[in-house]
C-alpha cells in the first residue's frame, strides 16, 4: 500500500528520476513526465493519479497552462506546484488556477512528503464526499 | 576628458561666432542694401528736382529781366516817336516826361537826356547836372549811332555811379539825334539780388566780356572766367545751361545759366552744390546715423542672442549627458538584472537535481548496514553539508530572481503612514529576537502617494531589515519617521547602530555589495531599493556616522510633482 499516487512532471530529466527514486522510496507511488503534455497523456492512463507535482517552468507548454488543462479534465487531482522562481505572482495565478500549494525548488524532502500526504487526503476526502452524495442520492431515490 | 573639453570649448567658440556671424550678414546686408538703394534713388531724383527747380527760377528770371529791358527801352522809344526832338529838347518838357514816367516806374527811370549826333547832350532832366555833358567818347553813344536801340553795359559813367543807359536814335531834319534815360541801377539790381535759394544761391549777370552787370551780394566773389568759357562754348544754345564745377575754394557749386539781352548778357545762378542738395545730405547723414545705430543694435542683440543660444544649448548638452549616464546606469543595473536572473535560474535546476541527489545517497545510506563503518558519521555529514549549501545556492538565486523579476509595479495611492505602520508591525518579530525597539514618529496627513505599494514595502522592509542586521549583536533603537518638506515627502530609518565605513558608504547601493559574512547577504537589497525608488523619480541617500549610526532617507515627490526631478540629486552622486 503506497501513501499516494503522484505524477511527477518536470522537464530536467535528471531530477525528476532522482525525485522518484527518493519518493518512491517513501513509499509513494510515482508516475513520471517530462513535459506538460506527457503529464496530459500519463494522467489519461492512469486514472489512480492523486496528486501532480508540477514544475512551474517548463518549455513547451508550461505549469500554469497544465495546471489549468488537468484541473479542466480531473477537477480533483490535487496538483502541487514546483517553482524554481521566486515569482509569488505565478504562484499565487496557481493557486488561483486551483493549485494545492506550491514550493520552492529545491524543496525539502519532508515538506515536500507532507504536502503531497495533505493533497492526496484532501482529494481522498473529496471523492470520499463524492461517494456519499451518490450514495445518499441513491438510497434516498430508492427510499 | 581635458582634452576633450577644450575641444568642446572651441566647438562651442566657433558655434557662436557662426551664429552671430549669420545673424550680421543675414540683418546688416538687407539693411545696408535697402538704404543704399533708396538713397541712390533719392538722389538721383532729388537732383534732377533741384535742376529743374533752378532752371525754372532761372528760366523766369530770365523773362522778368528781358521784359524789364524791353519796357524801359519801349518807354523810352515811344518818348522819342511820341514827341519831336523840339519838343524834348525843352528841358521843363523833359522834366515833365520823366516826372510822368517815374510816377509810373517809381524811380526806375532816374534821368532823361537828349544828344544830337555829336554826342552833346542838348537837354537834360535828372537829378545831376549834366546839361551839355558831352557822351561823343561813350561807348553807348558809339553804339546807339549804329544802331537804333542800344542797352547800354553798366558802368560809372560820368557820375563815378554804377548805371546803364537806355538809348534811342531817331531821326529830325535828317540828322540823328539820341533820346536817352539813365535806369537805375539798385532798381535793376533788385531784379537780380532777389534771387535767392538756400544759404549760397544768388545770381548775377555777367556781360560778354565777363564784367559783372549786377552787384553780387554774396561775400564770396565768383571768378567768372573760369565757366564762363564753358557756357561761351555753347553760347548759340538759348536754352538754360545748368551743371557743376568746383570753385576757387574747391567746393563743388551748380552754375545755370541763361542769356540776356540777345546774348549780350547773361544770367547766371550760383549756388553751393552741399547747399541745393541739402536735403539730401541730410538724408543721407540720417540714412547712416540709422544704419550704424542699427547696426550696432544688431551687433548687441547678434552678441547675446548668441551667447544665449550657446549657453542654452550647452545646458541641453549637459542635460543630455546627465541623461545619458542615468540611462546608461540604469542600463547597466538592468542588464545585471537580467543576466543574474538568467544564471539563478539556470542554477537553481542543477543545484535542485545535486541536492535530490545527495538526499538519494543519504536514503541509501539508511538501507545500507554501515553500521561498522567508521566513516558513515562523515558520510552523512559531507551530504548534510551538501544539502545546506545547496539551500544557501537557493537563497542567492531567490533573491537575484526577485531582484530581476517584474514586481507588481502597479502605481496606486498609498497611505504611506499606513504602509509603514504594516512593516514596522512585520518587524517587531523579528526586533523583539534582536532585542531592538522600533519607535515611529509619523507626520499626519501626509499626503497620498502614487506609487506602486508592493515596490515601497519591499523598500521600507529593505531598510529596516538592514538596520535590523546592523543591531543584531548589541540591539537598539530603530526609528521610522516621515515628514514633509519643500513639496516632497520624505520617510526616514534611523538606527544607533555601528555606522557604516566611508569606504563603504559610496558603494552600498551597487549591486552585489556587501559586508555581511559570506552567505548572509546578496549584496542586492539596497540596490533594489534604489532602482524603486529612482524609478519613482525620488532619491534614496544615507548618512551615517560610526558607532553613532545610520540614517537612510527616502526622498519622493509629492504628487503633482512627479515628474520633476531635481538635477543635484545626492543619491546620484552616490551612486555614480
Amino acid at each position: 500500500m503506497t501513501l499516494a499516487n503522484v505524477l511527477l512532471v518536470d522537464d530536467e530529466v535528471a531530477f525528476v528520476e532522482t525525485m522518484t527514486k527518493r519518493l518512491t522510496k517513501r513509499e509513494l507511488n510515482i508516475i513520471s513526465a517530462f513535459s506538460g503534455q506527457e503529464a496530459i497523456e500519463k494522467l489519461q492512463k492512469n486514472q489512480a493519479v492523486e496528486v501532480v507535482i508540477l514544475d512551474v517552468k517548463m518549455p513547451g507548454m508550461h505549469g500554469i497552462e497544465t495546471l489549468r488543462e488537468i484541473k479542466r479534465l480531473y477537477p480533483l487531482i490535487e496538483v502541487i506546484m514546483l517553482t524554481g522562481h521566486a515569482t509569488v505572482e505565478s504562484a499565487i495565478e496557481g493557486m488561483k488556477h486551483g493549485a494545492f500549494d506550491y514550493l520552492m525548488k529545491p524543496c525539502d524532502m519532508d515538506l515536500l512528503i507532507e504536502k503531497v500526504k495533505e493533497a492526496a487526503s484532501k482529494k481522498r476526502k473529496h471523492e470520499d464526499k463524492i461517494i456519499e452524495a451518490r450514495m445518499r442520492e441513491i438510497t434516498s431515490r430508492r427510499g | 576628458m581635458n582634452r576633450n573639453r577644450t575641444k568642446q570649448h572651441g566647438h562651442r567658440h566657433s558655434l557662436a561666432r557662426n551664429i552671430l556671424l549669420t545673424i550680421l550678414v543675414v540683418s546688416i546686408t538687407p539693411m545696408v542694401l535697402v538704404s543704399g538703394i533708396i538713397l541712390y534713388q533719392f538722389n538721383v531724383s532729388h537732383h534732377d528736382k533741384v535742376e529743374a527747380h533752378i532752371k525754372e527760377l532761372v528760366q523766369k528770371h530770365k523773362q522778368n529781366i528781358d521784359f524789364f529791358l524791353e519796357e524801359k527801352l519801349s518807354d523810352i522809344r515811344s518818348l522819342a516817336k511820341t514827341f519831336s526832338f523840339e519838343e524834348l529838347s525843352d528841358e521843363s518838357f523833359l522834366e515833365d516826361r520823366l516826372a510822368l514816367l517815374q510816377q509810373q516806374y517809381r524811380h526806375v527811370f532816374v534821368d532823361v537826356g537828349v544828344i544830337n549826333n555829336a554826342g552833346l547832350q542838348l537837354a537834360y532832366a535828372g537829378p545831376f547836372k549834366l546839361g551839355k555833358a558831352l557822351y561823343s567818347n561813350a561807348s553807348w553813344f558809339k553804339d546807339a549811332m549804329k544802331s537804333e536801340y542800344v542797352i547800354s553795359d553798366v558802368f560809372l559813367g560820368l557820375r563815378g555811379l554804377p548805371h546803364f543807359i537806355v538809348a534811342v536814335r531817331d531821326n529830325w531834319n535828317g540828322e540823328p539825334w539820341i533820346l536817352r534815360s539813365t535806369i537805375d541801377f539798385v532798381a535793376f539790381n533788385d531784379l537780380v539780388e532777389n534771387i535767392r535759394i538756400g544759404e549760397t544761391g544768388f545770381a548775377y549777370i555777367l556781360n560778354k566780356e565777363g564784367a559783372f552787370q549786377t552787384k553780387p551780394v554774396h561775400k564770396i566773389l565768383p571768378n567768372p572766367g573760369r565757366y564762363l568759357e564753358k557756357i561761351s562754348k555753347d553760347g548759340e544754345d538759348t536754352a538754360i545751361q545748368i551743371f557743376e564745377q568746383p570753385d576757387e575754394a574747391g567746393k563743388k557749386n551748380i552754375y545755370a545759366s541763361a542769356e540776356l539781352k540777345g546774348g549780350d548778357w547773361i544770367l547766371i545762378y550760383q549756388q553751393r552744390a552741399s547747399d541745393a542738395y541739402s536735403e539730401f545730405r541730410k538724408a543721407f547723414k540720417l540714412t547712416i546715423l540709422i544704419n550704424l545705430l542699427g547696426g550696432l543694435g544688431i551687433i548687441i542683440m547678434a552678441y547675446f542672442l548668441s551667447k544665449r543660444m550657446v549657453n542654452r544649448i550647452d545646458k541641453l548638452d549637459k542635460e543630455k549627458r546627465m541623461m545619458n549616464e542615468q540611462v546608461v546606469e540604469t542600463g547597466k543595473l538592468a542588464s545585471v538584472g537580467e543576466l543574474a536572473a538568467g544564471i539563478a535560474h539556470e542554477i537553481n535546476n542543477p543545484v535542485a537535481i545535486m541536492v535530490e541527489e545527495a538526499g538519494w545517497i543519504e536514503d541509501l545510506l539508511e538501507d545500507e548496514d554501515l553500521g561498522k563503518s567508521k566513516n558513515v558519521d562523515e558520510f552523512k555529514r559531507a551530504l548534510e553539508q551538501i544539502r545546506s549549501q545547496g539551500k544557501r545556492c537557493k537563497e542567492i538565486t531567490h533573491k537575484l530572481l526577485s531582484f530581476a523579476r517584474k514586481t507588481d509595479s502597479k502605481v496606486q495611492e498609498v497611505d504611506l503612514n499606513e504602509l509603514i505602520e504594516e512593516i514596522v508591525a512585520l518587524s517587531m518579530q523579528r526586533a523583539k529576537y534582536s532585542n531592538v525597539t522600533i519607535k515611529t514618529d509619523l507626520q499626519e496627513n501626509l499626503p497620498a502617494l502614487h506609487v506602486s505599494q508592493a515596490e515601497f514595502q519591499q523598500v521600507l522592509l529593505n531598510l529596516i531589515n538592514n538596520s535590523l542586521d546592523a543591531l543584531e549583536r548589541k540591539g537598539g533603537m530603530i526609528e521610522v519617521n516621515s515628514y514633509t518638506r519643500d513639496n516632497s515627502v520624505i520617510v526616514e530609518v534611523t538606527d544607533n547602530g555601528p555606522g557604516i565605513p566611508k569606504a563603504n558608504l559610496n558603494r552600498i547601493f551597487d549591486p552585489f555589495f556587501t559586508t555581511k559574512p559570506v552567505g548572509k547577504g546578496t549584496g542586492l537589497g539596497l540596490s533594489i531599493c534604489y532602482g524603486i525608488i529612482k524609478k519613482l523619480g525620488g532619491v534614496i541617500d544615507v548618512r551615517s556616522s560610526i558607532d553613532r549610526g545610520t540614517t537612510f532617507l527616502v526622498r519622493l515627490p509629492s504628487p503633482g510633482q512627479v515628474q520633476i526631478e531635481d538635477e543635484n540629486e545626492p543619491g546620484k552622486e552616490i551612486h555614480s
